[in-house]
């Protein structure tokens, strides 16, 4: 049976030796590792809950009425998507669950990029020969920002048009051109031409996928085509030899059984855990508002930079040259994506190290590193805690405008105490090591023994 | 009678008798190496797979059954189990059942010599042109325009250049007030510290043009500016209900009810909470917005209905490079 399999393969294709030797391709062991695993399954469980949503949302803006069993939402006027969208959730069999399930995986797919990233930057893995391995990495993560944006926009619920007042607003934003290129996208002023719809759906599930699917193929070829970094365990990793179990028979039982967990918890969550319940929002009106309004969590960031803005248009005489929604809306991520895209070149230059590395880091390995990157993520992290002072008032009752003061604060001191702090940490850690194999090495001579080289 | 118990015998042989091993790559090296058979595990594994068939069942008759077809919960947790089961079946195989090698391997080294072969291959194929900067101005050219025109037709997507849409509204002078279900509001009607949401009468509701609020005061609370000192009404003031910073609706009203230690009535997007003072001209007293919300001047005529003075103050929605520079106009 093998035999006849392989053989049949060899004899049309000629990929015996190449079946081999990725048979036989080594993995290095660590659990960091699999966070990337865990974001490709994701987007595997996304494109395969997607198509199935795809065959019962109705991607129109048309105007209709609910005659539904929901009483709450009956004779209200809504639009074609909105409705189609209730339908599926309640009329479909099993398509809350998949809408469900699509709505947690997205959340999960771009936690575990992040997640994938912070262990590429602070153990160095964007070094060469794998920054460009990075930067795919990185554009992958942008599109799958805006892939979630425009699928909890689809959807034309109350959250999903004030999700996309803001976005055009922030697009109207962008110095000189931004009202123009936002007339271009939405076809007209907000709401926009219904084909607006469209372009979102066509974008949503044709387009971004696509694009999504070939980093994430262009991502994977580089990987393995550079092999996998290690991290230096013994004497026996080196900058010259991968060490690690192969595909097959070791690995591929542990990824693929990886790849039934991620689907589990996904499951699991879309079956037990409400996650944006669309009837409950209403559909969206220009002149409706709903308070505590809460983007998906990857958003959070976005929303609390433009929370934090001070009250100012940058003007000259008559003329608004840069209205307020650019600073946090378009600037800030921006430049935190520019930081990221620049630190391998940043790093080459500063280190003077322009040679292959192989071997990871321990973030405690390259305390300037650790500790600019640190001060990075701080910054991000406080403006995405920003994002969320609304809720802490209402569950709370601390003043909005009381927290609001102290993030301004915080944003600016909280990064330079993380860089401070960080860098004194990667030393001490470095220097209790020595210490400790100074010790070590006094007790073995004291108790007589040869001293062990590392 | 004895042939059924001798095919249930020869069933029972098939399905649980061990196969022995062959060793049929006897003469040749191991490739994978050897290890001991873990005859608890196997079963362990068998059990979850069967736990796994179990669940997926569940799933199909949950789903099969009418009543029980919409209960997502049974659903996810059948299908989630199904799959748990499956992936602990597997990771039992990864620790128990098959071999964990350690394999060494090379990390691959570029190839300095193909490298330049490839550059020698390039640069000797071009060889005989004379004229390179020449010809690659032309293919310059021809490519840049060919994308260009393959560009432009994007343009179609909307009106690029004509940002005239942006200052139009709905209203100008007489146009009449309604609420929601398209009712006319009268002077009379509208209550003080309330907050209502209007409309321009037979003007599509969608546009951001079109929405105000509309909130009465005592005329002796009103600190508007001189120009717009009779655009109230009986202490009615009227601003669009589109935030200036980034367009969402306009909708928390802060209404005061203990003067002396909570701060002045304000209206509020939920967005990013830009807060607006509606005694001052909708001047912006916190958050992001860059511009007060653009007031509507109010008229009553002899019927008691409220009805524009005018077109707004300013333009309605969020800001835009040069939103300044023109006055919104009527849109008919």
């Amino acid at each position: 049976m093998i035999r006849a399999v392989v053989r049949y393969l060899d004899e049309r294709s000629g990929t015996a030796p190449f079946l081999k030797k990725a048979l036989r391709y080594v993995f290095p062991d660590h659990w960091s590792f699999l966070l990337g695993e865990v974001a490709l399954y994701t987007f595997v469980i996304l494109v395969g809950t997607g198509i199935y949503l795809t065959l019962f949302f109705e991607p129109s803006t048309a105007t209709t009425y609910y005659t539904g069993h929901y009483l709450p939402l009956r004779g209200h006027e809504m639009s074609v998507a909105y409705r189609s969208a209730v339908d599926l959730s309640f009329k479909v069999r099993a398509g809350l669950l998949m809408r469900q399930t699509h709505h947690w995986a997205a959340d999960v797919f771009v936690a575990s990029i992040v997640l994938h990233m912070l262990r590429i930057f602070f153990t160095g893995a964007f070094r060469k020969p794998r920054d460009l391995t990075y930067y795919l990495g990185l554009t992958m993560l942008i599109v799958a920002l805006l892939e979630g944006y425009l699928g909890y926009s689809l959807v034309d619920d109350l959250l999903s048009g004030m999700g996309l007042a803001i976005g055009y607003s922030v697009l109207m934003s962008i110095p000189f051109v931004g009202g123009n290129l936002a007339l271009l996208l939405w076809g007209a002023p907000f709401p926009g031409k219904p084909d607006f719809e469209s372009r979102m759906y066509v974008a949503h599930v044709f387009l971004l996928p696509i694009l999504i699917a070939t980093l994430l193929g262009l991502h994977l070829f580089l990987v393995a085509a550079r092999h996998h970094t290690q991290f230096r365990e013994s004497r026996r990793t080196t900058e010259k030899k991968v060490i690690g179990i192969p595909t097959f028979p070791g690995q591929a039982p542990r990824s693929l059984g990886l790849f039934f967990a991620v689907a589990a918890v996904l499951f699991l969550l879309g079956g037990l855990i409400q996650i944006n319940p669309i009837w409950l929002w209403g559909p969206y009106h220009v002149a409706q508002g709903t308070n505590g309004a809460q983007p998906d969590w990857y958003l959070g960031w976005l929303i609390g930079a433009l929370r934090l803005v001070p009250s100012f248009d940058v003007t000259i005489g008559h003329y608004t040259l840069v209205p307020n929604p650019f600073w946090g809306g378009a600037l800030f991520p921006l430049l935190v994506f520019l930081i990221l895209y620049l630190s391998p070149w940043l790093e080459r230059r500063l280190t003077g190290e322009y040679g292959f590395r192989h071997l990871l880091d321990r973030p405690r390995d390259a305390p300037w590193r650790t500790a600019l990157g640190a001060a990075l993520f701080t910054w991000v992290f406080v403006v995405f805690l920003a994002g969320a002072s609304d809720r802490v008032f209402v569950s709370f009752g601390v003043s909005y405008v009381g927290q609001i003061w102290v993030y301004r604060v915080l944003v600016v001191i909280l990064p330079v105490v993380a860089l401070f702090a960080t860098r004194r940490l990667c030393l001490a850690l470095q220097e209790s090591e020595r210490l400790g194999r100074i010790r070590k090495q006094a007790e073995a001579e004291a108790r007589g023994e040869m001293p062990q080289p590392e | 009678m004895s042939a059924l118990r001798r095919w249930a015998i020869a069933l029972g042989v098939l399905l649980l008798g061990r196969k022995k091993r062959q060793p049929r790559f006897a003469d040749r090296p191991r490739i994978v190496p050897p290890g001991d058979a873990d005859p608890r595990a196997e079963w362990l594994v068998l059990v979850l797979l069967l736990f796994a068939a179990a669940a997926a069942v569940g799933f199909i008759v949950v789903y099969s059954f009418n009543h029980l077809a919409h209960q997502t919960q049974y659903l996810g947790l059948a299908l989630g189990l199904a799959f748990a089961c499956v992936a602990a079946a597997l990771i039992l195989v990864a620790k128990r059942l098959v071999v964990t090698e350690e394999l060494e391997e090379d990390y691959p080294l570029p190839h300095p010599t193909t490298q330049e072969e490839l550059e020698q291959l390039v640069e000797e194929s071009g060889d005989r042109l004379t004229r390179k900067r020449l010809l690659l101005t032309g293919a310059g050219a021809a490519a840049g325009a060919i994308g260009a025109a393959l560009v432009v037709p994007a343009l179609s997507l909307g009106p690029l250049l004509d940002t005239g849409g942006f200052y139009e509204t709905p209203w100008r002078r007489g146009v009449r007030l309604v609420d929601e279900h398209g009712k006319l509001l009268l002077l009379d009607e509208i209550e003080d510290g309330t907050f209502y949401t209007a409309y321009a009468q037979r003007a599509d509701k969608e546009l951001l043009g079109s929405p105000l609020v509309v909130v009465r005061f005592e005329p002796s609370q009103l600190h508007l500016p001189p120009k717009r000192r009779d655009w109230a009404p009986g202490g009615v003031v009227a601003y669009s209900k589109i935030c200036t910073h980034a367009g969402c609706a306009v909708a928390l009203f802060r209404k005061p009810t203990f003067p002396v230690v909570e701060p002045g009535p304000a209206l509020i997007c939920p967005c990013h909470y830009s807060t607006f003072d509606p005694t001052r001209g909708a001047k912006v007293i916190f958050g992001p917005a860059g511009r007060p919300l653009p007031q509507l001047p109010l008229a009553v005529d002899s019927s008691g209905v409220l009805r524009a003075a005018g077109n707004f103050s300013g333009p309605v929605g969020p800001s835009w490079s040069g939103v300044r520079s023109k006055a919104p106009r009527n849109a008919s």
